[in-house]
């Protein structure tokens, strides 16, 4: 099942506090991956109001990539990287330029088509060529590694280096939003994309490098994602649901509040499937709902300027 | 065509959609040359600047920019050629500081006078407030800024909508006097203006613009007033 690591599924009533705070700081981990699959979705509607259905799809094409890779080139998930996400950014490039700005304007309503549209041929076209049977990429020995931080604290390498992989990818987004030309290019496109065209932006251009950059974290994800778990051409709609609960949760518009908002999920699911494993996913959409009834703006809004 | 014609538009008629909003326009710009363009509301002088802007494009003429057609080139093309436009009502990107805002439209990197410093020269007071967001200043502050971002795009051709709007007449004839620092850098300049008085003052041509027609043109000092009026309301 997926979002459940092993060991935390076994039902054992009366847990201690430290069985609590491991249960919890495993959520926490989880959370940067759900963070990872909200933060290309927050950038591209944050830049041209595009909500991409098949955000969730693309997450798994990037791990039948990275799952191609690894058995072609016979090197490791992490070491497909190099090679997925350049290739997923060159995806998103020519997907933007060649169909999904055509589909931009005033309405909302055909972009969302055109992706849902996205969606369903994704999924079919991996079904064609992949079969529907479940597959994963091995890290090998790194996979099952862990080290104790105190008495009864176990923490595994590879979640850790996950975790620390989406901290980088939330900074460095941050970092490219706000400290360089490109990011200025995109807020001000977002701002306004009349007065960016007046001042020397091609924003089919500047949306293209938006969609290729929110599908290199997506390649990151997608390989995350296909190490923890096992993944088949379906699985994509829940990814996307976890992306647009992360985004929702932390607050339109602040790539540190999608970090928040993925952790809220990961700790969320993970508490609800120790008090049943059928709530994992309920306990999720259920933080989601109350966030969204209580304050709809999301935990970390964007300050308006 | 002459040498020294810097922007030529000759006979444009622009639509939006089924509405016709300029019939035949023509107009000519020198270098180092100020033009107004006057008329009432309606009578398309936003439309023919958002035209030689590269937002519009004609349906039938032709726009000559330093020699070369430009009346189908996209707006971000035009303005790399030399064309910026200040919006009408300034529109500064408002998630932008402002010396973000200037640096977007020095992004083109066409090389010439204008830099940051040289725009902060010109208005000293951008210069204290460079890390406010744009939206925190005053309207004429906004107006400064929103010229100050056109020009450091390094234009040959400013274009300036409407750019008394809304401000107090101490403001509007504190930024027309930058006009001549402006020119004398070796920019020309298309204002749109409602106040009139201030559009003769600073030009040295004016455009009356009539229901989409140009219905009268000449000298700033030789219109008399009477011929401006009777174009202007076209009675």
């Amino acid at each position: 099942m997926p979002g459940t690591r092993p060991g935390m599924t076994n039902e054992r009533p009366g847990r201690s506090g430290m069985q609590w705070f491991n249960i919890i700081l495993q959520g926490v981990l989880i959370g940067g991956l759900y963070a990872m699959f909200a933060a290309g979705l927050s950038l591209i509607f944050g830049v041209m109001r595009l909500v991409n259905i098949a955000h969730g799809d693309l997450i798994v094409l990037a791990a039948y990539l990275a799952l191609m890779v690894t058995h072609a080139l016979d090197v490791s998930p992490l070491t497909s990287l190099l090679l997925v996400v350049p290739v997923m950014a060159m995806i998103g490039y020519t997907l933007q330029r060649g169909l999904l700005n055509r589909t931009l304007g005033d309405d909302l309503l055909p972009p969302l088509l055109v992706t849902f549209g996205l969606s369903i041929i994704i999924q079919n076209g991996l079904l064609e060529l992949f079969t529907a049977d479940s597959r994963k990429l091995q890290a090998g020995a790194i996979e099952v590694q862990a080290f104790q931080v105190t008495q009864g604290i176990w923490i595994g390498v590879l979640p850790l280096i996950q975790f620390m992989v989406a901290v980088s990818v939330i900074a460095g987004l941050e970092t490219l939003f706000y400290r360089t030309a490109l990011g200025r290019a995109f807020r001000a496109t977002s701002d306004d994309q009349a007065v960016a065209q007046l001042m020397g932006l091609d924003t089919r251009h500047v949306f293209a490098l938006a969609m290729a950059l929110s599908l290199a974290v997506v390649a990151i994800a997608g390989v995350f994602l296909a190490v923890r778990a096992n993944f088949d051409p379906a699985i994509g709609p829940a990814r996307l649901i976890f992306g647009f609960e992360a985004v929702v949760i932390g607050g339109l518009g602040s790539m540190w509040g999608t970090l928040v908002g993925g952790i809220v999920l990961g700790v969320a699911q993970a508490i609800g499937a120790q008090i049943d494993p059928g709530w994992q996913l309920l306990a999720g959409h259920l933080v989601f709902l109350a966030v969204l009834a209580v304050r709809p703006q999301g935990l970390f809004p964007k300050v308006s300027g | 065509m002459s040498e020294a014609q810097l922007l030529e538009v000759k006979t444009i008629d622009v639509f939006y959609g089924d509405f016709q909003a300029l019939f035949g326009v023509s107009l000519s710009v020198e270098a180092r040359q100020v033009i107004a363009v006057i008329g009432a509301n309606g009578a398309g002088k936003s439309t023919l600047l958002k035209t030689i802007a590269g937002l519009m494009h004609p349906h039938s003429g032709q726009i000559l920019f330093g020699g070369s057609p430009i009346a189908q080139v996209p707006a971000f093309a035009v303005l790399r050629r030399g064309v910026a436009l200040v919006p009408e009502g300034r529109r500064l990107f408002p998630s932008l500081t402002v010396e973000e805002n200037l640096l977007i439209g020095g992004q083109s990197r066409r090389r010439g006078p204008w830099s940051l410093a040289r725009v902060y020269e010109l208005f000293p007071v951008l210069a204290e407030r460079r890390n406010l967001p744009a939206l925190a200043l005053s309207g004429g502050q906004q107006q400064m800024a929103a010229i100050g971002r056109a020009l450091m795009s390094n234009p040959g051709l400013l274009l300036c909508d409407e750019i008394s709007l809304g401000l107090a007449p101490i403001v509007v004839r504190d930024i027309y006097a930058r006009m001549p620092q402006i020119v004398a850098e070796g920019t020309s300049v298309i204002i749109v203006e409602q106040d009139i008085m201030q559009a003769l003052r600073a030009a040295n041509h004016v455009y009356c613009l009539q229901e989409g027609r140009v219905a009268l043109q000449g000298s700033a000092r030789e219109l008399t007033r009477e011929a401006i009026s009777a174009a202007y309301f076209g009675v």
